[in-house]
């Protein structure tokens, strides 16, 4: 077990550094240049102060070293924790600006990720045993899984926001309120949090409802299950086993899941307004804020591989099969 | 009498119509007797293994019945069955190697499931490790995964498991096809011993091997396209068949000291009739080398040819 877990760190911790080298390099691939537009937001006239800011800024940033230099500089401040100042929202901390942001992606994703998980893979084992419900559930489902996601996300917020005005479009609470910790802010927030929630919701239900459902049946008809029926063993005890079994490449998908989900929840974001990491990535990119697309990067990159290394370990526990599959090639 | 089944009648419901599997079959099974069912594919012995337990659902019985211990079976009623299996009828399947639950210790898996059916753990377990041992398996497999036990292993778990509770009737189905040769014959001389130990009371040993058969069974019973051909003891069925589908059956199993270069193996040339409309009068006689005008016209019945020596052909 602990062979196991040591290889399983050495291979996350090669991942985390080839992740961070790569969204390091990316944004210096975009054209533009920052500090070019940062100059222009200032709006000054003279080319001598022009000369003299983007001196400044250049040296501020690092940008007048070698690329090398810069990206040496860049592992030994981020290694201190210094993730750089935000372009965008200078002279912001990058730090400052995620650690407001990760709170909304979090109170999101994860409720989203893991209710929509429980919820479809209990009510698809639920259909898999009642035909009639079976024959209604599947084409909902893979209309529901089929649906592209931002379609059904605009959808969502013109039909329930705009044209029904039950709830608002945009935003994470009301520009008229103050954070807080009243009734009526978090009320607020709530309200705010509920479309973006149910859109990554029903999405991701579809998919894992249909995914149980035939997992069961599979399951269902293995010669274990018939092994059990033919001594006569209730119903009961045979779909709990097929339903244990059946979970197994649903873990797996989840933990699938969680990585497309991130990029999910940006597309999200983008159409809520919601004020998250994904929100942080667009305005990031709008500005050519290399500190703060790195930044939220690593967050995500960060957050992926936490994802995985915990399933890596439930995955154990629950499947006997990969445990004695642990001394073997990697 | 431990089974006695009669006129058995079961078809299987198929897009085309029905495939006539098992159709009017009637046998006796005495206590402690170990009965070997033999034929080729599609003869119905798998379909009257089943039949006797658990019908699939697109099994349908069509008339005849059966009685256990002198008790009729609903083996048509699959809610009403469950009463019986386990505690009265049980099975060893062909797939042992995949008949247990991948993800449960199979002490666990053993305990939920006699549990389930009403028997408490605590009063089993004394019998269930004394009969792992006789099989030559150490208590610790029941603290394992099923991918912990080799092929074998798992044969005989599965032989423990089913007749844990004493069943009247057992039904051995294919055991030993999956295995090699060399433990076939072990599985089969641990379920005579079963036998033997008063474990079951009676045991249909489902096989296409008559040879293996021949080794464990007291009567033999041969199937052909759903009907009874030739049912006596083991020893008459061997050395004097006398249906001549029997007798094909015998002629081709290689003999010891008999060297093949002189005399090829026969096979049974053709194959057995469709079952979705099978042919009216004996149904073997379009391979049978002694057929004439009355074979095709009518059917021969099952006659008692000497005590306990049943045939079914008109020249038998």
């Amino acid at each position: 077990m602990r062979r196991y877990l040591l290889r399983k760190l050495l291979v996350y911790g090669l991942t985390f550094f080839v992740a961070v080298t790569v969204n390091w390099m990316i944004p210096r691939f975009m054209p533009g240049d920052p500090v070019s537009s940062m100059i222009a937001r200032a709006s000054v006239a003279q080319p001598e102060a022009v000369e003299a800011m983007r001196a400044h800024y250049n040296s501020l940033f690092g940008f007048d070293r070698p690329v090398f230099e810069q990206y040496v500089n860049f592992w030994i401040a981020l290694l201190r924790g210094d993730l750089g100042i935000s372009i965008w929202l200078f002279p912001t901390p990058v730090w400052d600006v995620i650690v407001r942001a990760v709170p909304y992606t979090i109170a999101l994703l994860l409720p989203a990720i893991l209710l929509s998980w429980i919820a479809g893979n209990w009510f698809g084992a639920f259909a898999a045993r009642r035909r009639w419900l079976d024959n209604t559930m599947l084409p909902v489902g893979y209309i529901l899984t089929a649906t592209p996601y931002m379609w059904l996300a605009i959808l969502m917020a013109w039909g329930l926001g705009v044209v029904a005005g039950i709830f608002p479009v945009a935003g994470g609470y009301s520009f008229e309120l103050q954070p807080s910790w009243s009734w009526e802010f978090i009320g607020d927030l709530a309200l705010h949090w509920f479309l973006p929630f149910a859109s990554l919701f029903i999405v991701a239900f579809g998919g894992w409802a249909i995914g149980m459902r035939n997992m069961i049946i599979y399951e269902l008809e293995a010669d274990y299950a018939n092994y059990l029926a033919a001594l006569g063993a209730p119903a009961r005890l045979i779909r709990r086993y097929a339903f244990r079994n059946a979970m197994l490449p649903q873990i797996t998908g989840l933990a699938l899941q969680l990585g497309t989900l991130v990029a999910g929840a940006l597309v999200t974001e983008v159409v809520f307004s919601y004020p998250g990491l994904g929100h942080l990535i667009l305005k990031a990119i709008q500005n050519q804020d290399f500190f703060l697309l790195q930044g939220t990067f690593l967050f995500i990159v960060i957050g992926v591989l936490i994802a995985n290394f915990l399933i890596d370990i439930v995955y154990t526990v629950v499947d006997p099969r990969t445990r004695m599959g642990l001394g073997g090639a990697a | 009498m431990t089974l006695r089944v009669t006129d058995l009648k079961v078809y299987y419901k198929t897009l085309r119509g029905e495939v006539k599997a098992l159709d009017g079959v009637t046998f006796e099974l005495g206590d402690a007797e170990i009965l070997g069912l033999a034929g080729e594919s599609g003869c119905g012995k798998s379909t009257l293994g089943k039949a006797l337990i658990r019908m699939d659902g697109r099994m349908r019985l069509r008339g005849g019945g059966v009685e256990l211990d002198g008790e009729r079976l609903p083996i048509d009623d699959d809610a009403a069955m469950n009463r019986y299996r386990y505690h009265r009828i049980s099975l060893i399947p062909q797939y042992s190697m995949s008949a247990l639950n991948p993800t449960r210790r199979i002490g666990r898996m053993i305990r939920e499931l006699v549990e389930s059916r009403g028997v408490r753990y605590a009063d089993v377990e004394e019998e269930l490790l004394r009969r792992l041992k006789l099989v030559g398996l150490d208590p610790d497999v029941l603290s394992r995964y099923p991918i912990e036990l080799s092929g074998g292993m798992k044969q005989r778990t599965v032989m423990v498991i089913s007749t844990l509770l004493n069943p009247s009737l057992l039904i051995a189905d294919e055991v030993t096809s999956a295995l090699d040769v060399s433990t076939q014959k072990a599985v089969a001389k641990a379920l005579a011993g079963f036998r033997d130990r008063g474990f079951v009371k009676s045991m249909i040993f489902v096989t296409h091997d008559i040879s293996l058969t021949y080794q464990i069974a007291d009567t033999i019973m041969v199937m052909y396209a759903g009907k009874l051909v030739e049912k006596a003891s083991a020893s008459a069925i061997v050395s004097k068949p006398r249906h001549p589908y029997t007798q094909a059956l015998i002629n081709s199993l290689p003999e010891v000291g008999v060297r093949y270069t002189d005399r090829r193996l026969s096979g049974i040339p053709g194959a057995p009739p469709s079952l979705l409309k099978p042919p009216a009068g004996c149904r073997f006689r379009d391979r049978c080398p002694k057929a004439f005008a009355r074979c095709a016209a009518e059917e021969p019945p099952v006659t008692e040819v000497a005590s306990g020596h049943f045939v079914a052909c008109w020249k038998g």
